[in-house]
């Protein structure tokens, strides 16, 4: 056995080392931090990004990988999801992405219910999708907290941006407990339950500076991170009334608010842009019904033009689709009035910054992660396969798709 | 008179963007010109004319051999598309509703009983090209319940949308279903082999009642059996006049289907069909059409683990027929396009998946000789579009069934259903009112 496992052990070592370096050419290569370069060139050195820049002033090394497609564009970012907490059978045994024994339970972590293992994150990379925002799903006051994790490797650890990106919650009728005598029972009870733990985890941080301290408590910690703005407040909300109860809160606890969802923010556009929040928009494709019944395909363009930052989001279906692609919600989008190089941004650097993470993805510029996503034609277009995908420097799909 | 008025949308006037061309539709022919046309059935056609009157196609080629009618008002449609009106086998839209929870089996239940027409799930379909629809009940029962095909005509009562088949009762098919699905507890079956022994039993019950219809009408002593409208039902399925809408997923599910159907003749349209690349070459052989779903992603449940955007193009390598279906609100009608396109990426030939969104289902509801393709002679049901059908730029401009317009992009009521908005999950208001009168 001896002879055989040596070289074997030799031949993984080399290949992590050499897939971190690779070249990538593109007919055009879309970097979502400036213009298009046609006949472009992403030179990855260690898996970080080392060069790019038009193919005839940026020489690929003799003897590095280098692959080619018609349409390079940075790796994608899923700006929120539950990939890898909800599971592709729906079933009890792969449904970690909501706890219902309490309406708020800030103390659970994503990275403790996410299965790296799990079909749909592969589904969804071998799409180009190579970040994203995951954790607790909309339907709980406070589901739990969000990481931002990269969609390569078989375990979490070692892939993880943030640990810890922000709280999750839920107001409006999304909120209500499904179980009839359990509370919420109403959207106004929910906003009620929320402002009186934010009041209590207030209360646990002055404390906290006395003389004697509290007994630690993990959900008022997670809560008390969110009153000292070191982390967001993700609040999914989709009607007009449940979005101005979001930017209530967000006033009086002067927090860092991030609007989820927000299916009727088209109403509301002066007001979220006075308060100066961000908004991870519902896909565009989402299911228009009960409290999303007035979504709109354009809603995407119209933030856009009313200049507040945004991110397009995969979401969560409690049915199917298990999980919905960013690509093709990214591209409905751009199909109802957001120009292409926006549509792009908002599934890759618009994303990244809203999630904090923009100084290592979101757009092919050097000392970022080497993150690419290859297209054979225009990405959005339903006809148009990914043909490769590649994580800090290593191609993780080479299938198209 | 007071009433109906009041009905109407407030704003509503007889020069308001299009619903003024319901009026005249079948007055006068009307030319469309310079179009690129796919008939579906036949070639492409480029800087294509089509003529409709009376609701129906008269005229069809291209602009030099194309004979226009005199009286024709002649509309440019240069840089448009025109493709036929798209058929969806298998919708969800109005709310219907069918079998409870009482027995597995239900064939007396009919969804016609049940439909909103005014609901916006019928604007969003008229928004996404569709003009012909099979309407179902759910797939919680091996039998829920009789599903109806409908034009979707700007009506306010299914009568007006309904389609008659021979004999006058309004057409529509029998929803079943096998696998995960319709497995309960009792009287629900709990096993795959007690879901196929309840069907079987009633299929011979059926087969009973049928005979002794038979011979009591031969004359003689024997006695006709008491109406059973269940039996009935399910008599009209034996005799091929009522096809089965089989749910199914799993391969074996999918040949059990196939079993039941060599024991006792009945057609059938498998749905969904979700390992159909498993065993293409087994449909193609038993020659049933699939109509098959696009979602996303693969699973939700166990027997849908396998779906594969691949199914079109495995079937029809193997020859079986194919369509697509919404299952709306499982895929979204305006939306409808867009399974045709997923299909085409994972390598079904453009050709078949565009007839899987026309001619192909219209022929699993028994509708091939009147829509699903432009032809001469057929029903004016057809969908202008922007651009090409498999692009996801493209808009759908109208949707005309039977020579009316029923949807209108640039009008701005029409308009909420295809983009969305404030109202648009609202019933819209009926326009067979007021000014909007048809003649």
């Amino acid at each position: 056995m001896k002879p055989i496992r040596a070289p074997l052990a030799l031949l993984l070592f080399a290949g992590v080392g050499a897939g971190q370096d690779l070249a990538v050419r593109g007919a055009i290569v879309h970097t979502a931090s400036g213009q298009p370069i046609e006949d472009g060139v992403v030179i990855v050195r260690s898996g970080k990004i080392a060069a790019v820049g038009p193919a005839s002033s940026t020489p690929v090394p003799s003897g590095l990988r280098l692959l080619e497609a018609r349409v390079v564009t940075p790796g994608l970012v899923d700006a929120h999801c539950a990939l890898g907490l909800a599971g592709s059978l729906n079933y009890a045994h792969d449904r970690d992405e909501l706890e219902r024994s309490d309406p708020i339970q800030p103390e659970l972590r994503a990275i403790d219910a996410y299965n790296a293992r799990e079909p749909l994150i592969a589904w969804a990379r071998g799409l180009g999708v190579t970040t994203i925002h995951t954790g607790h799903a909309p339907g709980a006051v406070v589901s739990g907290q969000t990481m931002v994790v990269k969609t390569r490797g078989d375990e979490v650890a070692g892939n993880v941006l943030v640990p810890f990106a922000m709280v999750a919650a839920t107001l409006g009728e999304g909120a209500v407990a499904e179980d009839e005598g359990k509370s919420p029972g109403n959207p106004a009870k929910a906003v009620a339950l929320l402002r009186s733990e934010l009041v209590r985890a207030r209360g646990y941080l002055e404390k906290k500076k006395g003389s004697e301290p509290p007994d630690p408590d993990l959900g008022l910690e997670a809560l008390g991170a969110v009153l000292s703005r070191e982390v967001p407040l993700l609040v999914t909300v989709q009607q007009l009334h449940d979005v101005q109860a979001a930017l209530r809160l967000a006033q009086e606890f002067e927090l860092r608010l991030v609007l989820d969802g927000a299916c009727e923010v088209y109403d509301l556009l002066d007001e979220v842009k006075r308060a100066g929040v961000a908004v991870i928009l519902h896909p565009t494709m989402l299911r228009a019904w009960q409290e999303t019944k007035n979504a709109s395909f354009e809603t995407a363009a119209k933030l856009k033009a009313a200049g507040i930052p945004f991110a397009i989001q995969s979401g969560y279906e409690s049915y199917v689709p298990r999980t919905r692609i960013v690509l093709f919600e990214a591209a409905q989008a751009a199909a109802h009035g957001l120009a292409f190089e926006d549509a792009l941004r908002s599934i890759t650097i618009d994303a990244a910054k809203i999630l904090g993470v923009d100084s290592r993805v979101g757009s092919l510029e050097p000392g970022k992660d080497g993150d690419l996503a290859l297209y054979d034609g225009d990405p959005f277009e339903y006809t148009s396969h990914c043909v490769g995908v590649v994580i800090d420097g290593v191609v993780v799909s080479e299938t198209p798709r | 008179m007071i009433a109906s008025l009041l009905l109407c949308w407030p704003f509503a006037g007889p020069t308001s963007g299009g619903p003024d061309e319901l009026a005249s539709a079948d007055d006068v022919p009307i030319a469309w010109v310079g179009a690129r046309i796919l008939p579906v059935v036949g070639p492409e056609i480029e800087n294509g004319v089509l003529v409709i009157h009376n609701g129906v196609i008269t005229h069809l080629g291209t602009l030099d051999a194309t004979s226009i009618p005199a009286s024709a008002e002649v509309r440019d449609a240069s840089h448009l598309v025109l493709i036929p009106g798209l058929v969806d086998t298998h919708s969800h839209i109005g709310e219907p509703s069918g079998a409870d929870a009482s027995a597995p089996i239900q064939p007396e239940v009919r969804v016609l009983d049940s439909i909103d027409v005014l609901s916006s799930g019928f604007m969003r379909a008229r928004a996404g090209g569709i003009t012909t629809v099979n309407i179902m009940p759910g797939s919680g029962h091996l039998l829920s319940g009789q599903t109806v095909y409908l034009k979707l005509r700007r009506g306010k009562t299914i009568e007006e949308l309904e389609v008659a088949r021979a004999g006058g009762a309004p057409a529509g098919g029998m929803k079943m279903a096998n696998g995960t699905n319709s497995r309960r507890d009792p009287p629900f079956p709990g096993t795959r082999a007690k879901s196929a022994a309840l069907v079987r039993e009633r299929y011979v019950a059926a087969r009973e009642y049928l005979r002794k219809l038979e011979a009591a009408q031969g004359g003689g002593d024997a006695k006709a059996p008491d109406r059973d409208l269940g039996l009935e039902a399910l008599g009209e399925v034996l005799r091929g006049e009522r096809v089965v809408h089989h749910h199914t997923h799993r391969h074996d599910d999918i040949l059990t289907v196939l079993r039941l159907r060599e024991e006792f003749g009945f057609r059938v349209v498998l749905h969904h069909v979700s390992d159909a690349w498993k065993v293409a070459e087994e449909i193609a052989r038993a020659g049933v059409p699939c109509s098959i779903i696009v979602v996303d992603s693969p699973g939700g449940k166990l027997e849908a683990l396998d779906m594969s955007w691949g199914n079109g193009a495995a079937l029809e390598k193997a020859g079986a027929s194919v369509a697509f279906h919404t299952d709306d609100w499982i895929t979204d009608s305006q939306l409808f396009l867009r399974s045709a396109a997923i299909a085409v990426r994972a390598g079904m030939s453009r050709e078949k998946a565009l007839a899987a969104l026309t001619i192909e289902p219209a022929r699993m509801l028994d509708l091939g000789d009147r829509t699903g393709s432009l032809e001469v002679g057929k029903d004016a049901d057809f969908t202008l579009l922007s651009g090409d059908p498999l692009s996801v730029y493209t808009q759908v401009l109208e949707t005309w069934v039977e020579g009316k317009r029923v949807f209108l992009r640039s009008d701005e009521r029409d308009r909420l259903y295809a983009l969305g908005g404030r109202g648009a999950g609202d019933d819209f208001e009926p326009r067979s009112c007021a000014g909007e009168e048809e003649p």
